[in-house]
């Protein structure tokens, strides 16, 4: 008998080229306004994302991961989340958090290093950043099994990267979400480093999609700079997984254009020529040469999208600037849910 | 009320508040039809089916982060660690995630579950099976542990346990696991966390145990005026409790398994000098284990804190 194939190859989803035109896959249905609005988002997110590091520049924000270049990653994938669904962000997810509506000026207090910051507001099922690689995996699984044990119409979304698939978690996660058939999808932005750490030396297998393979469930790799096929793999993954279909990994093949973190230089480890060829493949440049084509983007359509973002980002920064100053005290007020005896008689230093 | 040992205490906690609490959910490795490995959870998956009682694949990591999981989701885990031994790869998500998660979200998120495990040695186990790490636990802020030391605290302690808002690790003495009977209430009984009790009354020495060494304790106090204070909840501690006594008594000895160094009783001891240091009669002793790796069954008995050591200790103290 000759030899077979057991396993499918894994698929690659993309809607446009980098020229902003529709590929074989067609668009996912999206009328003209929510297609103006998510471009808005993205531009929100990088404008944004680029004061943060201007304002840690300038002292007025500790440490931040930059997102730039894996905005269409973020914000595709969040924005096909509903309400009710539960998001399970790492620490480089500003594009996430915007995507969802969380108050930009909590962000920014937050990154200043103000734990009021990431009180999640009512309603808004985000979890606060999450910094050990891949930990967060897990809590998604359990969240999930939650979710079908009180048969909610849900399902998560987790959020780590090319390095975090190499973690424990990912693997005893992913395991548990194949086991169970949980509503969850495992998303993935191979940005291709980890600090210093290139993608080949996270793994050696071709993709990180094919992982799902061997937890017995679907993996699928996607442009992770096409806003329209992040949207649409997540959107399809979530309403599979309502439908009882079970989990999801989608690997948003991305980069991760900025140094890790404020405190990093890439120019340590990576060549500039890699960075250049990704600038060609920017996901906000995509996403409006394909609104141009559509009669939807001007000149003074882009001048009033960036003028809006940043307005409401000055805002974010007045309030978070003008915030008072969190009293000593809040530090034991959230250990326990009541005071120790001990926490007690700390607490009188102040 | 029923006459039962610890494992029958703790089986009649969790299927009384499974019955209570539909968020109640068990999950661990073989708590299933197996019902664990030393029966805590039998029954409890023919009576609340497979959702509620669920057999995990093995992987102590993720076990207890998709507890945590659940928990912020609004349901109440209970995982079961199979041994305190296997702990230590799910430490990452109680430390970093568990017990941090209320300050990191300021209060809109908790993780309110318990993870149970069978604790300490004296049952001839493999290695790994005997551990007693509670200190490492009390170090960090955020979590809560609790220790039984009978049916009946194993009970209300429990179910005070599964209901705190906050993450506790709940050692069970695996030596005391059928070693005692009591009467056990069968309605909702509970022990309050946080709070040592006083298990005899003493004039000359306070003497604390937790959990399987309160009943050496027990035996090594016979003959002597000592008061000996069961802790029941390690962290957070019960000082007052423990202040008032040594006041009292004005001489200490503090008993446990785990080894010496930066165990419990090193915190207890640098709590009552700074507070009840002008109290004291004689030094603050401590019996432990010895500061070795915990040896296999063969030696097990050298290693454990002996009745005998702890009479000694007690006459020592008394000399001042």
């Amino acid at each position: 008998m000759p030899e077979q194939i057991v396993e499918p190859l894994i698929k690659r989803l993309a809607v446009l080229d980098e020229k902003g035109n529709e590929t074989v896959t067609p668009a996912p249905s999206l009328t003209d306004e929510e297609l103006k609005r998510m471009y808005e988002l993205l531009v929100l997110a990088r404008t944004f994302d680029q004061r943060a590091l201007t304002l840690q520049r300038e002292g007025r924000l500790g440490t931040y991961p930059s997102i730039l270049g894996q905005e269409a990653s973020q914000l595709g994938s969040a924005l096909a989340s509903e309400k009710g669904d539960w998001l399970f962000p790492s620490y480089r997810e500003s594009g996430v958090y915007i995507a969802l509506g969380f108050p930009l000026h909590m962000l920014l207090q937050y990154w200043a290093g103000d734990e009021r910051g990431m009180r999640v507001p009512e309603g808004m099922n985000v979890l606060p950043v999450c910094i050990p690689v891949g930990t967060q995996i897990p809590h998604a699984v359990g969240a999930a099994m939650a979710a079908k044990y009180r048969k909610d119409r849900a399902a998560a979304i987790v959020y780590f990267g090319d390095g975090g698939s190499s973690r424990g978690d990912f693997h005893e996660g992913m395991n548990m979400a194949g086991v169970f058939k949980l509503p969850v999808v495992f998303l993935c932005q191979n940005n291709q480093w980890a600090i210093s750490v290139p993608r080949d030396r996270q793994t050696a297998s071709k993709t990180i999609a094919q992982k799902a393979v061997a937890y017995g469930f679907e993996g699928i790799q996607v442009d992770g700079n096409d806003f329209l096929a992040v949207y649409k793999a997540t959107r399809d993954a979530m309403a599979k997984a309502k439908e009882g279909g079970g989990p999801t990994l989608i690997e948003c093949v991305t980069y991760r254009m900025s140094d890790h973190t404020t405190a990093d230089d890439a120019s340590r480890y990576r060549p500039k020529e890699e960075t250049e060829k990704w600038k060609a493949r920017d996901p906000l440049l995509r996403m409006r040469l394909y609104l141009e084509k559509k009669g939807l983007w001007t000149e003074a359509y882009q001048k009033d999208a960036e003028a809006h973002a940043t307005a409401m980002v000055d805002e974010a920064q007045k309030n978070a600037e003008s915030a008072a100053a969190p009293d000593p005290k809040d530090m034991f007020t959230y250990t326990y849910a009541g005071l120790t005896q001990r926490q007690a008689r700390e607490i009188k230093d102040f | 009320m029923a006459t039962m040992n610890a494992v029958q205490a703790l089986n009649l906690a969790l299927s009384e508040e499974m019955e209570r609490d539909k968020d109640v959910v068990v999950l661990g490795e073989d708590v299933g039809k197996n019902g664990g490995v030393f029966r805590v959870t039998e029954g409890l998956y023919d009576r609340f089916g497979p959702e509620r009682v669920m057999d995990m694949p093995l992987a102590e990591t993720g076990i207890v982060g998709a507890a945590i999981g659940m928990a912020f989701y609004g349901l109440k885990p209970v995982v079961e660690m199979q041994f305190m031994g296997f702990i230590y790869a799910a430490v990452e998500h109680l430390f970093s995630h568990a017990a941090r998660i209320r300050t990191r979200s300021r209060g809109r998120f908790t993780a309110s579950l318990v993870v149970r495990t069978p604790y300490g040695a004296g049952v001839k186990a493999l290695e790994h099976h005997s551990e007693s790490a509670e200190a490492l636990f009390c170090h960090m802020p955020g979590l809560k542990v609790v220790v039984p030391s009978s049916p009946l605290t194993a009970k209300g302690l429990l179910l005070s346990a599964i209901r705190d808002p906050d993450p506790v690790l709940f050692l069970e003495p695996t030596r005391l696991y059928r070693m005692l009977k009591e009467e056990v209430p069968e309605i909702d009984y509970t022990v309050p966390l946080g709070k040592a009790r006083i298990v005899r009354e003493g004039t000359d020495v306070t003497l604390i145990a937790w959990g399987s060494m309160l009943q050496r304790a027990m035996k090594a106090v016979e003959g002597f005026d000592t008061e000996v204070i069961d802790l029941l909840t390690l962290s957070p501690l019960d000082e007052e409790t423990v202040l008032q006594s040594v006041k009292k008594t004005g001489r200490v000895v503090i008993v446990h398994e785990a080894p010496s160094m930066c165990g419990l009783g090193a915190e207890l001891s640098a709590l009552i000098a700074e507070f009840a240091m002008l109290h004291l009669k004689a030094p603050i002793l401590r019996v432990t284990s010895y500061d070795v790796v915990l040896p296999l069954p063969k030696l097990e008995a050298y290693y454990l804190p002996s009745i005998e050591k702890i009479r000694k200790a007690i006459e020592t103290v008394l000399q001042y």
